[in-house]
């Protein structure tokens, strides 16, 4: 046992370091810091120029375009972006859709989806969930019925409807799973299918959410015509791709890192506000006590990653230990927005969005991390719902790790 | 022992509950919420004339039904059940109780107004560096020959949008954090000198940054000179009354879960089966219920000497903040995807719930008062 960094892998710290000190952009730094809400050439602007380094796709292999890092490195590079409070990279594309295309895909799709994956060119969203299959996804109905199109090619014509589609309103194409075989059993007639979202019978319709947000959709798909050779592997087995890329999204989801850089932030904001005795809010006891209880799971966490992460350097994929991570993971960064709200005091209460902020500067309103704090509390919220509600993941440890 | 209402009590509370239901439904409050003026002032009028509500908790030498902290409770509880943002809370628990326990002069045909429905109050005393201690006050009053002059910045000032007056605290002695000098003053928000900030509040209500710039206020309009304790003493009111609309808040959040359970369908079954969801929804339950206690608890013994009363809604808030957070979190948790989103009335009881805990103080707060009085006050 080691958990020291070697010498080549500080150095590669500070390659980094320098890296995202050097080229990451200041305009989103700014908006970021403005708290202004992200476009999608926002999202992109970093993305591009990761893409254009190689270092999108910490854990692609080379041979499709990653960098070939180890998974110490691929740990200090989350370190490092956390710290550095970059933009997170869009996950349905890096972390979901492109393994299961370089794992499942004839070499025609990886050639066609993984370079433009990379460079951000297709903006990726991902069609899972149905108003009738959340939590039992496998229950979905989209149906794509296969016939033959006047130019003599095979065709899907999908019908049905998506919801929860995060992030859909810029998206170019979407991954669903759909139904081929009505007769089948319920997890055997369903396949994986690439949608250009721009066929026509696409239409996205958003979804407010508690927030004020603007970030999931609903996603209707009616005759939409799907050129066969846009399925991943093989009709029917569309489950094995979807459990696949699930247990890749859950490992994602614990954020490790970016939750140490949020529980500095609260160490930061809670010595410069006031307590009820005057004195920095660091200092009162009882909040003093929850940020250290909250120190110490996230370390018990981090280190339950880090056997993870070397267990996968071993040659282990991420099994059912995934859920794991995502039930403790999703647990801190919900008590993080917590904290941060309570540090807010009085000034948790006023709202934003929508609000003339400018124009007035003479008076404003409470101190800057306080007008995101309710609306970020709320919206994490959706952290124990999504990827798999940490219900179903607690029942997945019961069935896959426990033998229950 | 007796933990029933009078007649007239469950008169009110059918009244009022009769009322909501016809005109406050969801989508009206949300048309409420989203207007320019923010509340509807006819419903105001109506609570006066009509329902006769707003006297319910004052005397009947006041103008009043003759009722107290109960009838508040009452009213309050079924406010929180329809999300009720019309300000009874600053108007006619605060106002009302400064004007009951002050010996104010003016407290009668404060009353009036009140009662009648053309007097509406917001209570100014936070501010931005005090948290929770409303002893913490940079607000200053200065004698002026027969007056005052008043300095200072309140922060979120609930229901200061619709207010015709407010009730500020200012130092008119001692130093910043003193227990002495707390000055309490009621002033008609029209005076020149006053300056808002009005802004929505992330639950739907509507609040002012309230800035006093040489504000020249009559000699009349001081309701106390050293009224720390009378602070004390209504703001422990106003926090039982919170406590009452978190109990409506907590019930609407635990019944729409239970019958979203029920309904929803997953893995061939309504979700409601689960055992594990089960279990969650029978802890909301205790949950609710025990905040039911505490609150009954607390109206009670505001009737207390100060220390014992103090305790009890501190307790009481101490067990309201968690229930608001675990019942409201696993609220969210049972509807899944629909718990997030803002078109389901769900998220906006959770919203108000979340700003409930902190209202009047944190749960932290609370706890570290109630220790204070517990174990140091003892020793
Ligand atoms: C903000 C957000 C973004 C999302 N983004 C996407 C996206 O981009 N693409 C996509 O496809 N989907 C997305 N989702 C959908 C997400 O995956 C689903 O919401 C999730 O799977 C839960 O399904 P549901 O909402 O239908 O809840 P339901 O399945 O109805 O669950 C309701 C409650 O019942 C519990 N429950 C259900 N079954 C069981 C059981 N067997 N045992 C115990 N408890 C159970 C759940 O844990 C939950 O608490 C997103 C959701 C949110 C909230
Ligand atoms: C100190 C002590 C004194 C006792 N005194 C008496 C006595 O005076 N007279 C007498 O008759 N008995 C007595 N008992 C027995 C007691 O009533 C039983 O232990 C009790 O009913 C539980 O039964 P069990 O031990 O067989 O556990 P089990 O029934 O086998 O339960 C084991 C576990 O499974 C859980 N479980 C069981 N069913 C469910 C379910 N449907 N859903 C979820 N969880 C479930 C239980 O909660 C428990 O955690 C006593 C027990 C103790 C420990």
């Amino acid at each position: 046992m080691n958990l020291d960094f070697s010498p080549e892998d500080l150095a590669f710290r500070d390659e980094v370091r320098a890296f995202i000190a050097e080229n990451y952009p200041a305009g989103l730094r700014e908006k970021q810091e403005e708290g202004e809400e992200m476009a999608k050439e926002d999202f992109l602007s970093w993305h591009r120029v990761l893409a254009k380094k190689g270092w999108v796709a910490p854990a692609w292999p080379e041979k499709y375009g990653g960098p070939g890092w180890t998974s110490v490195q691929r740990y200090i590079w989350s370190e490092e972006t956390a710290r550095a409070d970059c933009v997170p990279i869009l996950p349905f594309g890096i972390n979901m859709v492109g393994p299961v295309i370089y794992t499942f895909g004839t070499p025609e799709q990886k050639e066609r989806f993984l370079p433009p994956t990379l460079s951000g060119d297709i903006w990726w969203s991902q069609g899972y969930s149905e108003p009738g299959a959340g939590s039992d996804l496998a229950s979905l109905k989209t149906k794509a019925e296969r016939f033959t199109g006047d130019d003599g090619k095979e065709y899907y014509l999908v019908n049905g409807q998506k919801t929860w589609t995060t992030l859909a309103q810029h998206g170019d194409w979407i991954f669903c799973l759909v139904r081929t075989d009505p007769n089948a059993k319920i997890q055997e007639g369903i396949s994986f299918l690439l949608i250009d979202m721009k066929s026509p019978g696409v239409t996205v319709r958003p979804i407010i959410t508690l927030g004020g947000e603007h970030e999931v959709n609903e996603v209707w798909l009616e005759n939409v015509k799907v050129p066969v050779e846009n399925r991943i592997y093989e009709e029917n087995k569309g489950w094995t791709c979807a459990k696949f890329l699930l247990a890749h999204e859950r490992s994602g989801i614990a954020g490790v890192a970016r939750s140490k850089r949020g529980i500095e932030r609260i160490r930061q904001i809670a010595s410069t506000e006031l307590g009820d005795d005057g004195a920095a809010l660091i200092k009162d006891p009882m909040f003093k006590r929850k940020v250290a209880e909250l120190e110490i799971d996230l370390t018990a966490l981090e280190y339950t990653e880090l056997r993870t992460l070397a267990g996968e350097a071993a040659g282990k994929g991420p099994g059912p230990e995934s859920s794991l991570l995502k039930i403790k993971g999703t647990e801190i960064q919900q008590r993080i927005t917590e904290l941060v709200l309570e540090a807010a005091g009085h000034y948790g209460a006023p709202y934003f969005r929508g609000f003339p902020t400018d124009g007035d500067n003479a008076h404003p309103i409470g101190p800057d991390f306080a007008h995101r704090a309710a609306p970020t509390y709320f919206n994490v919220r959706k952290t124990s719902i999504y990827g798999g509600s940490n219900e179903i993941q607690r029942n997945i440890i019961a069935k896959m790790v426990l033998g229950l | 022992m007796d933990f029933n209402f009078t007649e007239e009590q469950s008169m009110v509370r059918d009244t009022v509950a009769s009322f909501l239901a016809d005109k406050y439904d969801f989508e009206t409050r949300r048309k409420i919420v989203s207007s320019d003026s923010g509340w509807r002032a006819d419903y105001w009028k109506a609570f006066a004339e009509e329902l006769g509500i707003l006297g319910a908790s004052f005397s009947e030498e006041l103008g009043g039904l003759g009722g107290g902290a109960v009838d508040n409770m009452i009213i309050m509880e079924e406010f929180g059940k329809a999300l009720v943002i019309e300000p009874y809370l600053g108007t006619v628990v605060i106002g009302g109780g400064f004007m009951k326990h002050s010996g104010y002069a003016g407290a009668a045909s404060v009353i009036e107004g009140v009662v009648g429905g053309t007097t509406t109050i917001a209570f100014a005393y936070a501010e931005p560096q005090a948290r929770y201690t409303w002893r913490d006050l940079k607000t200053t009053a200065k004698k002026d020959g027969g007056g005052w002059v008043l300095n200072g910045h309140k922060a979120v000032v609930v229901g200061a949008p619709f207010a015709t007056h407010l009730i500020v605290t200012a130092r008119t002695g001692g130093a910043q954090r003193d227990a002495g000098g707390v000055g309490v003053f009621l002033v008609d928000k029209s005076l020149p000198g006053i300056v808002t900030r009005d802004y929505p509040t992330v639950d739907g209500n509507r609040a002012s940054e309230v800035y006093f710039e040489n504000v020249s206020v009559p000699a009349d309009a001081l309701i106390a000179e050293d009224g720390l304790a009378l602070v004390d003493k209504v703001i422990d009111e106003a926090t039982a009354a919170v406590g009452a609309e978190a109990v409506g808040v907590l019930r609407k959040l635990h019944e729409g879960t239970l019958d979203y359970a029920k309904q929803r369908k997953q893995f061939g079954t309504a979700i409601a089966n689960f055992q594990v969801l089960q279990h969650r929804m029978v802890d909301m339950f205790i949950e609710v219920e025990q905040s039911v206690s505490m609150t009954y608890m607390a109206t009670i013994k505001l009737e207390e000497d100060a220390a014992e009363r103090a305790k009890a809604v501190s307790a009481m808030k101490v067990r309201i903040g968690r229930a608001c957070k675990f019942v409201g979190q696993n609220a969210i948790q049972i509807h899944g995807g629909m718990g997030m989103t803002d078109e389901l009335a769900i998220g906006h009881y959770f919203k108000r719930a979340s700003l409930i805990e902190g209202l009047f103080g944190s749960v932290d707060h609370h706890l570290k008062r109630y220790e204070s009085l517990s174990f140091d006050a003892a020793a």
